[in-house]
């Protein structure tokens, strides 16, 4: 599904990425874990295609495609999609116009039909229930006065509509009550398929409960240098970072 | 800033090959407006109404004699409305029968009975206006006539001239009507509309006026509406200036009756070298009233756009509510806007707002869309459009609202 090569990418002169490797495979839920600053994010932002960031050596393979030579807009249109840490409220722009939107643009680079607007509202009542938003928030503009757990629920709802060969969660738990995460939890795993792949990047062990995943990576210093099993998610909510840094440490 | 100082006087060599007003204008008001042309120029930028808006092309337009033609059919906005076509200041289309108690005709066609509360005004496009008039339409609305008809009035100017175009308008106690004045695009260059509307808005009446101004070309547009409100009445004008080379707008309410509601709603898209400057007044001379202003514009390329939104509340005027709201997208570095908000208050107990804000497309809010699948120029337009959408909104009448979006889709390619 994708493969990260080597990858470097700084942003203003400084260095974040420093020769990351990954590769996920269709069917495969992968979660990166790693103290702050690591570059958790920064990855995300980089494989979304935003342009703040220079990639300055490496290669990312999506499917067969050469991911960074995509715009944003292809990138997601090839099947990457990015829950966002920080959902956007677009004032004026409703969320179900957008999506449409979206969806039709999708299927025109695909070369596929539009979207019939029955077709299109059944979808919508389907998908939302799948995340338990209310069909009204669906009517609203994007993400304009929900809730801090509306917004990531409309990010999976997203997800659900786009349906994604390869889905990232940017930090989507962080700020959720029990409820709110059970919510987003149950709606990645019902999406899940042996055909499309998750890439859960979190700060906590909690959301692994939910989501459980193939391999947890940990990315430190803008390298992954663990690699385990759901076990190693645990190991790091009781232990900390600190061992890892010192492992790191004493491997140079 | 570049000097504007006009040393000859240009009004008067603008004016010399103008023929008088043919209108059954009070003869000491079109004198007044004669006498007052003759003492003045063309205002500088010196001038605090004018500082952001130079009148230096206008002053010197030559014009040179032209004509185009124009489907009609694609400036029909509404299916069932009285409407009435000015093509170069000759009134082609009319209804051919009008409901009881609306007088709606040629202003030309009017007596100085009819014309005798004109206003006689004291700046150079109202002297201008009055002193040169030619055409216009004449609206008298009886008490207790409720229109459920929009009356359509459309100005399509295809010559290079300058056309002064005087508007009266007087919908009388509890009665009801929705105007649309359109200003389409009819291939013309260099023409110059000028047009002053004198609006009364009797006791309890309601009024709501769509203008809409296309023109396109290098033609220019300065008009003004002189509103007067009565107790318990309620007026609502909305503006929407969409690909024009040049406008300016003044619109001068005056709030003389009490429980009085009145909205100023106002869209504005540039791009090239245009400029638009909407200029308003809201003048709450007695108490118990709300006003609400929301203008928005988005401007492209060189573009210039003026706000200028002056808000009054007299000494005894107590109990107001007005809220005023100017906000604008620039789309390129080169793009800038004059947004100047301005309340006087004199009362003490009163409600008031006023904000204004400019700044560049939210950046976060594209990238988001685009990250959906949505294509980088239409995930602009729709932020953009989503913005300037807030004050289009406003305009209750939809087949008004669809041929605005219609003018937009042509000539900006947005969708909505």
């Amino acid at each position: 599904m994708i493969k990260i090569k080597n990858l470097h990418a700084s942003i203003d002169g400084k260095e974040i990425l420093k020769g990351l490797n990954l590769e996920v495979k269709a069917g495969e839920v992968h979660a990166i874990m790693g103290p702050n600053g690591a570059g958790k994010s920064t990855l995300a932002s980089i494989l979304a295609g935003r342009e703040e960031y220079e990639v300055t050596d490496g290669s990312v393979d999506f499917d067969g495609t050469d991911l960074l030579e995509l715009s944003t807009e292809d990138r997601a249109r090839e099947g990457l999609f990015l829950a966002f840490q920080y959902p956007v409220e677009i004032p004026g722009v409703s969320n179900v116009n957008f999506l449409r939107t979206a969806l039709n643009e999708i299927r025109e680079y695909k070369g596929e039909e539009q979207i019939s607007a029955k077709d299109f509202m059944k979808m919508v009542r389907e998908k939302s229930a799948i995340v338990e938003l209310d069909s009204k928030l669906a009517s609203r503009s994007v993400n304009e006065g929900f809730s801090g757990g509306e917004k990531k629920r409309n990010e999976i709802f997203q997800m659900a509509m786009l349906e994604p060969k390869l889905a990232i969660l940017d930090e989507t738990d962080s700020g959720l009550d029990i409820d709110a995460l059970r919510i987003v939890a149950n709606g990645v795993n019902t999406l899940k398929s042996d055909k499309n792949a998750t890439i859960v990047i979190t700060h906590y062990q909690r959301l692994l409960d939910y989501i459980v995943p193939d391999f947890v990576h940990v990315l430190y210093d803008g390298r992954i240098v663990k690699t385990g099993t759901k076990e190693l998610a645990l190991e790091l909510e009781e232990k900390g970072y600190d061992w890892i840094k010192n492992e790191v440490s004493t491997n140079v | 800033m570049e000097s504007t100082t006009i040393s000859i006087n240009k009004l008067n060599a603008f004016r010399a090959n103008l023929s008088s007003s043919t209108l059954a204008i009070p003869a000491e008001k079109l004198s007044q407006a004669f006498d007052f042309l003759a003492a003045n120029d063309f205002p500088t930028t010196r001038h605090e109404d004018w500082k952001y808006t130079r009148l230096a092309r206008i002053a010197n337009l030559k014009f040179e004699p032209q004509s185009n033609t124009i489907s009609q059919e694609t400036t029909k906005i509404c299916g069932n409305s009285l409407r009435f076509v000015f093509v170069d200041g000759t009134l082609t289309e009319k209804p051919s029968t009008l409901p009881t108690g609306l007088v709606c005709k040629n202003i030309q066609e009017c007596n100085a009975d009819e014309l005798q509360n004109i206003s006689a005004n004291s700046t150079i496009f109202e002297c201008l206006n009055l002193a040169y008039a030619q055409t216009g339409i004449y609206l008298q609305l009886a008490s207790k006539t409720v229109l459920d008809q929009a009356i359509e009035i459309v100005q399509i100017n295809t010559a290079n001239s300058f056309l002064a175009i005087r508007n009266f308008i007087d919908v009388a106690s509890f009665s009801q009507a929705e105007i649309i004045f359109n200003y389409p695009s009819a291939e013309a260059n260099n023409s110059f509309v000028n047009a002053v509307s004198d609006v009364f808005v009797g006791k309890n009446a309601h009024l709501k006026i769509y203008k809409i101004q296309s023109e396109k070309g290098a033609n220019y547009h300065v008009s003004r509406e002189n509103v007067v409100q009565e107790a318990d009445s309620n007026f609502t004008i909305s503006t929407s200036t969409i690909n024009s080379h040049f406008v300016r707008n003044d619109i001068n309410v005056q709030v003389n009756g009490q429980n009085s509601e009145t909205n100023l709603f106002g869209s504005y898209l540039l791009k090239e070298n245009q400029h638009v400057d909407n200029h308003t007044v809201i003048d709450h001379r007695v108490a118990n009233c709300l006003s609400n202003e929301l203008y928005k514009g988005v401007i492209y390329d060189k573009g210039t756009a003026v706000f200028n939104g002056k808000v009054f509340v007299r000494k005894d005027a107590q109990k107001i509510n007005a809220f005023q709201s100017n906000a604008n997208v620039l789309m390129s570095d080169d793009a800038s806007v004059n947004s100047k908000p301005e309340l006087e208050i004199y009362a003490d107990d009163v409600k008031c707002s006023h904000g204004s804000t400019t700044g560049q497309l939210d950046e976060e809010a594209v990238f988001y869309l685009r990250a959906r699948g949505i294509g980088e120029q239409s995930a602009r337009n729709l932020v953009v459009s989503a913005f300037v959408n807030d004050a289009l909104e406003k305009i209750e009448n939809e087949e008004v609202l669809n041929y605005i979006y219609g003018v937009i889709q042509k000539d900006f390619g947005w969708e909505f």
